[in-house]
């Protein structure tokens, strides 16, 4: 027992397990089958989609590490989930060449700015689609029917817009594959615009058209539930913010049921679940008290129903998880834990 | 509904972690005497206080349980020869925490019966408290938990204030180490003696021993030995780190916060360890002092783990030999694998505050790999929901990432950390935070004293 084998180091001397790149990785896994839906749901489009946000994300966090001459930082998995996270929340039909700037802008202006992984403040697949909603406003709202014939054979014709070049009209083309009663309006914009409203069921399955990765909600909910059960995630983000969407949408329901509404459609329809499961609670951006998680939940909940409800989008969950993340530093501020032992404010 | 709840909070407190807690491997092992070691290296400084003053002279002579270093002032204690032999030097040794310490180097008799000679008997029922306390100080007992502070010290009452429970804690919340769990085993009279020293000198009228449920036998063999009239239960609490920090502890055992920067004994409680306490009600009467201990070896591939019993001043290497670890064990760790300090050399001795010697081959030791890289914080909030203490790891981690140490304390309690460690245990990008904690109380304590 030579002296050299010591190894000297400050206690604790154990470690849990779980590391970033493991709970990334686990997210990553929970992220699969619901790009395996979107697939099966709209076709190959949607498989170009997934692999051209993904490339984008990590050729630019890769390029940000190599102009800060810093070591490759791909391997924690992060850049990868917002890449899929991205791309889940885009039209099916997205031009790939927007797709591909969105995953740019998503991690250099959503993450490189800040330093990197863990000093963002803001959601860089949010970001990414946020920058892409302002500079493509028509390709963005511009929706695929579900299951159209064809979908593994074909490309949706938006799919390969040539860069720089705007998507042609396909609007008559939605018309010809619309078959079976599926449309490409969403739940959301039909509801907005045309008050007509979509079964709980299909919603809760997902068999409506919509961004790629956001219409099931029982599929989303069971991912969700898999890292919930894994320790990987905070489920009391998704809870607040339902408790939310609900007690907002409940209340304006209860004033005018024809005009806005019920919560149960509120719940499931647009990309609640998949922003709400995946996206609220990335850790960066959320608040670290339980209290602040509540106030954070609470807010987003209630922003997403006011946008939904009055702002001009059909579509509300993205700009309210953007504010939350906004406000995250404030709450942390205001939610700091009560120290054990410290006198309790009396009432 | 409130009954409910109660019953509910009962026996524990918020936050901790679950380590995995290893103690298969010694917790069914009595208590075993290890062979005396041909030397011991006795540091005058076992306790927190004032270091003991050395009263023996190189090449004199000490016999077993002889006082060979005397308190200097109150707090301080004693330290006794733990075997016959021979002073064979006096002056700076290696020790646990790096510096080198003054100590005082026995060379033990061979041949020597090793039976302990000096004593003072006394009945403690009959002395007034003022006596009974020096002759706590006289045993020379410092915590054996591992803070190792002066026993006396704890249990004399600060003027103005008046204790009503005394709290023995059985806790021994750190993984692998199992040598208190076989002190209450076997020495349960031991036990409930030195509790009922304790009460008579803190004026408490009850006691309660707090258990982890996961030594439920412990808790048995206690409740067993107990008389009638003995103002003394036994309560289990949830298996969970760091329940044997005395807040936590009282928290689960009474439902009551120590005020933040106080103390116990600001809410009338007094809390002392179950190995102090049996050590105590064995020493006491007899008028001993602390010369052995109860030390658990263990880890990875260690053959012979077990709780032995021996001479404070045991070298950690003359253990190792004995127990026949010879293979490439790269860290030593004395203590508990939570709080614990990794040894710089093998020519450490045990200390009164040494509960467990642990043996590890570095990778096959961690829970997960403790060298893998560390990532930025994530705000992921678990070093928030692990802090026993409520703190705010995280933002102080920040901080302390940009040396902004005074407003950690200022604003974030860094002084209300114990350094349990559970922040860092739970870290997944591998942050050492209690580490910047512990850099950060160090750098503040010395600008205080510029200042």
């Amino acid at each position: 027992m030579s002296k050299k084998h010591i190894v000297l180091h400050t206690a604790p001397h154990v470690k849990k397990p779980q590391d970033v790149p493991t709970i990334m990785r686990n997210v990553v896994y929970a992220l699969l089958p619901i790009v395996a839906f979107a697939v099966y749901q709209f076709g190959i489009s949607v498989l170009a989609l997934v692999i051209v946000t993904t490339l984008a994300c990590l050729g630019t966090e890769r390029f940000f590490n190599w102009m800060g001459n810093k070591p490759s930082s791909l391997s924690d998995w992060s850049s990868t989930i917002s890449g899929i996270l991205l791309a889940l929340t885009l039209p099916p039909g997205f031009p790939l060449w927007m797709a591909a700037v969105a995953g740019i802008a998503g991690i250099a202006i959503g993450k490189a700015v800040f330093g990197g992984i863990g000093y963002n403040v803001f959601n860089p697949a949010l970001v990414g689609r946020a920058f892409v909603q302002a500079a493509f406003p028509v390709a963005i709202t511009t929706w695929t029917p579900a299951f159209f014939t064809g979908r593994f054979s074909e490309f949706v014709p938006s799919s390969l817009t040539a860069p720089f070049m705007m998507p042609p009209e396909t609007a008559e083309w939605v018309k010809q594959v619309a078959v079976d009663g599926f449309t490409g309006a969403t739940p959301l914009s039909l509801h907005k615009f045309q008050h007509l409203a979509t079964s709980p069921m299909e919603l809760f399955t997902g068999t409506v058209a919509g961004s790629a990765g956001e219409t099931s909600a029982l599929l989303i909910l069971v991912c969700g539930l898999y890292l919930v059960i894994r320790k990987m995630m905070n489920w009391q983000i998704p809870a607040w913010i339902f408790v939310g969407v609900v007690v907002t949408s409940g209340v304006l329901y209860l004033i005018n049921p024809d005009k806005y509404a019920d919560p149960v459609f509120m719940l499931f329809s647009g990309g609640l679940m998949l922003g709400a499961m995946f996206m609220a609670s990335d850790m960066v951006g959320s608040p670290l008290t339980p209290k602040g998680v509540m106030i954070y939940g609470l807010l987003i909940g209630f922003l997403t129903v006011l946008i939904r409800q009055f702002g001009s989008l059909s579509e509300g969950i993205m700009y309210a998880i953007l504010l939350g993340n906004a406000a995250t530093p404030l709450i942390d501020t205001w939610t700091q834990p009560r120290l054990f032992g410290a006198r309790r404010k009396s009432a | 509904m409130l009954a409910l709840f109660e019953k509910f909070r009962k026996g524990r407190f918020s936050h901790g972690i679950h380590p995995r807690y290893h103690k298969d491997a010694t917790q069914g092992k009595a208590i075993q005497r290890l062979a005396f070691p041909p030397r011991l290296i006795v540091p005058v400084a076992q306790h927190i206080g004032a270091p003991a003053k050395p009263v023996v002279n190189v090449g004199q002579e000490v016999l077993r349980g002889q006082i060979i270093a005397e308190a200097d002032g109150f707090m301080s204690v004693p330290v006794h020869a733990p075997a016959t032999g021979v002073v064979s030097s006096i002056g700076l040794m290696p020790s646990a925490a790096g510096p080198k310490v003054l100590s005082i180097v026995i060379d033990v008799y061979k041949a020597s019966s090793q039976y302990v000679l000096y004593g003072n008997p006394v009945e403690p029922e009959t002395l007034d408290h003022d006596e009974l306390i020096q002759r706590v100080q006289a045993t020379g007992m410092a915590g054996l938990g591992g803070a190792a502070f002066p026993s006396h010290v704890k249990l004399r009452i600060p003027h103005g204030k008046t204790a009503h429970t005394l709290v023995v804690n059985g806790c021994e919340c750190e993984p692998y180490l199992t040598c208190d769990h076989r002190v209450m085993l076997e020495q349960p009279q031991d036990l409930l003696q030195g509790i009922r020293y304790a009460l008579h000198i803190t004026g408490a009228k009850r006691a309660i021993v707090g258990i982890e449920d996961n030594k439920a036998d412990a808790a048995t063999a206690i409740k067993a030995a107990l008389k009638p009239d003995d103002p003394i239960t036994v309560e289990l609490v949830e298996t969970k780190y760091p329940q044997g920090a005395e807040k936590m502890l009282l928290k689960s055992l009474l439902g009551v916060e120590v005020p933040a920067g106080g103390l116990p004994i600001d809410i009338g409680i007094v809390v002392n360890n179950v190995g102090t306490l049996a050590q105590l009600g064995k020493l006491l009467p007899k008028g001993e002092g602390l010369i052995e201990r109860v030390v658990t070896v263990t880890g990875t591939n260690v053959a012979k783990a077990g709780n032995y019993l021996m001479p404070i001043g045991t070298p950690v290497r003359f253990i190792l030999e004995q127990l026949g670890i010879t293979a490439d064990h790269e860290k030593v760790i004395l203590g508990g694998p939570m709080m614990g300090m990794s040894l710089p050399s093998l020519d450490v001795p045990i200390t009164k505050g040494t509960s467990g010697l642990l043996v590890f081959q570095e990778r096959t030791f961690l829970e997960g790999e403790n060298d893998t890289a560390v990532f930025p914080c994530i705000k992921c909030s678990r070093c928030v929901d692990a802090c026993p203490m409520h703190l705010n790891p995280a933002q102080m981690g920040w901080l302390a990432g940009k040396r902004h140490y005074a407003e950690m304390e200022s604003d974030f309690h860094l002084n209300s950390c114990f350094e349990c460690g559970c922040c860092s245990f739970v870290c997944p990008s591998n942050i050492p935070l209690v580490q910047y904690f512990r850099i950060a109380k160090a750098v503040n304590r010395e600008q205080k004293g510029k200042a």
